[in-house]
């Protein structure tokens, strides 16, 4: 670890310190959900993280199918790993903050669903990467990593025609229309924290993913130069 | 040659094949008939009842059924290495790709002719809705499947757990088009809405994926 990356990580969790803080004693009680409210300060920011980290790993397929650049490709696993994770987040936070305030733990709601379906998408993601073989992987992932995020709208759009034909259980609740002024900065900075950590995950399994690469290459190496034929 | 000679060159000997062996389509149908009747145990329902959950058991059978299909599409091409082969013949890759979704959209084709007059008979099916709506959905429908399945079984048969790997893949990139194709069918059923949005969307679902496979299909074939 160099000098940047440890100053990094002392940020990173300073600013995760600063920011829990700021979502738990700062931020303003809610006036009719009350504390449970403050759960919104981890699940939108990992959403928000969940989300870029998927862009990230559309982009960096796209590079690899383009350019066959090994670091893209390492680029895109470690993005799909760690968003899946954000989004795990997202999907246990989000029941835990349902169940008091709507009644119910969940709802087949728009957002709800796509998110549901965009973390099983990039489950299925890793379940390919982790059982192809050899250096095709990296092809067949980032082909289905477009498909993925091809996706997404078309869900989006299915499960908003759904739901306005089905209306669910809950009217409303969402957070988008008028946040009062005081939640904003607990917000920000909660995903200013969760974005830094999700760079310092993404560059951790970055390396991992790059010594992987390397140790396969030696492998396939040796192979070659060791089979007398 | 041309892509359209090579596909219905190749289209032509899949088809031969499957015609003498029958390995698919036998393999399909009984797999299908099992799905019928397994949740007609399952759900017993009334004239009234089936009519409401039959567009979900009909799609879920034939999306299972489809699967079976699907995972031998490659498997005939890997034994003495003909995709290899291919892949160094001047043939465009994309003609293969059409060559096997064509192939896969007539043996699922054939599985629903033949389910159809099963599913009526087990669950007293009439439409109130108009009936040709039907046909649409089911050809766009089926399409919709087998058009990234055969691409996820390409990619699917590079992997080391092979056949458990395509519903693993397919499944989850095929949730809108199953709710469209489930949606419809129900709505045409009842009579009680009007399946014109589901349809649209399958019909963008097609044009878009069917756009991305040809764009990608060259890439995971040439995939070393």
């Amino acid at each position: 670890m160099n000098l940047l990356t440890k100053l990094f990580l002392v940020l990173t969790v300073a600013a995760l310190g600063y920011a829990a803080y700021e979502g738990l004693v700062v931020a303003p009680t809610e006036q009719t959900m009350g504390d449970v409210q403050r759960i919104f300060y981890y699940h939108v920011p990992s959403a928000w993280t969940a989300f870029l980290l998927f862009f990230s790993n559309f982009i960096a397929s796209i590079v690899y199918l383009a350019k066959r650049n090994a670091a893209a490709d390492a680029v895109a696993a470690a993005t799909a790993e760690v968003g899946v994770v954000f989004c795990t987040v997202v999907l246990v936070t989000g029941p835990i903050w349902a169940r008091p305030v709507w009644g119910i733990w969940w709802t087949w709601d728009a957002r709800l669903t796509t998110t549901l379906v965009l973390w099983l998408i990039y489950v299925s993601y890793l379940v390919l990467r982790r059982y192809s073989v050899g250096s095709q992987t990296s092809v067949l992932a980032a082909a289905l990593a477009i498909f993925g995020f091809v996706d997404v709208p078309i869900v989006y759009m299915t499960i908003r025609w759904f739901r306005t034909q089905h209306p669910s259980p809950v009217i409303g609740g969402g957070e988008g229309s008028g946040l009062h002024p005081s939640m904003w900065p607990p917000l920000l900075w909660n995903w200013l924290a969760f974005s830094m950590l999700a760079v310092v995950l993404v560059v951790a399994r970055y390396r991992l993913q790059t010594m992987e690469q390397e140790v396969e290459k030696e492998h396939a190496h040796a192979a070659l130069q060791g089979s007398p034929q | 040659m041309s892509t359209m000679t090579m596909a219905r060159a190749t289209l032509a000997k899949d088809l031969r094949m499957e015609w003498r062996s029958k390995d698919a389509i036998n393999s399909m149908l009984f797999f299908g008939l099992l799905v019928v009747v397994i949740f007609s145990f399952a759900f017993n329902p009334n004239a009234e009842e089936s009519r409401h959950i039959a567009g979900g058991l009909i799609w879920v059978a034939f999306l299972f059924a489809a699967v079976v299909a699907l995972n031998q599409t490659w498997a005939r091409e890997l034994r003495n290495q003909v995709l290899d082969a291919y892949r160094v013949s001047p043939a465009p890759a994309n003609a293969l790709f059409l060559a096997k979704a064509f192939g896969n959209f007539i043996f699922v084709a054939v599985l629903e002719l033949l389910m159809a007059p099963l599913f009526i008979v087990f669950y007293n099916l009439r439409s109130v809705g108009p009936a040709w709506q039907l046909v649409v959905v089911a050809v766009l429908g089926t399409w919709a499947l087998v058009v990234n399945g055969t691409f996820f079984a390409a990619l699917s048969i590079r992997t080391r757990n092979r056949e458990m790997m395509l519903p693993l893949i397919l499944f989850p990139i095929s949730i809108p088009a199953l709710l469209a194709m489930v949606d419809s069918t129900t709505s045409i059923l009842t009579g009680e809405a009007s399946p014109d949005f589901w349809m649209k969307m399958l019909l963008v679902y097609d044009v878009v994926f069917t756009s991305v496979c040809l764009l990608l299909f060259e890439s995971v074939l040439n995939a070393e």
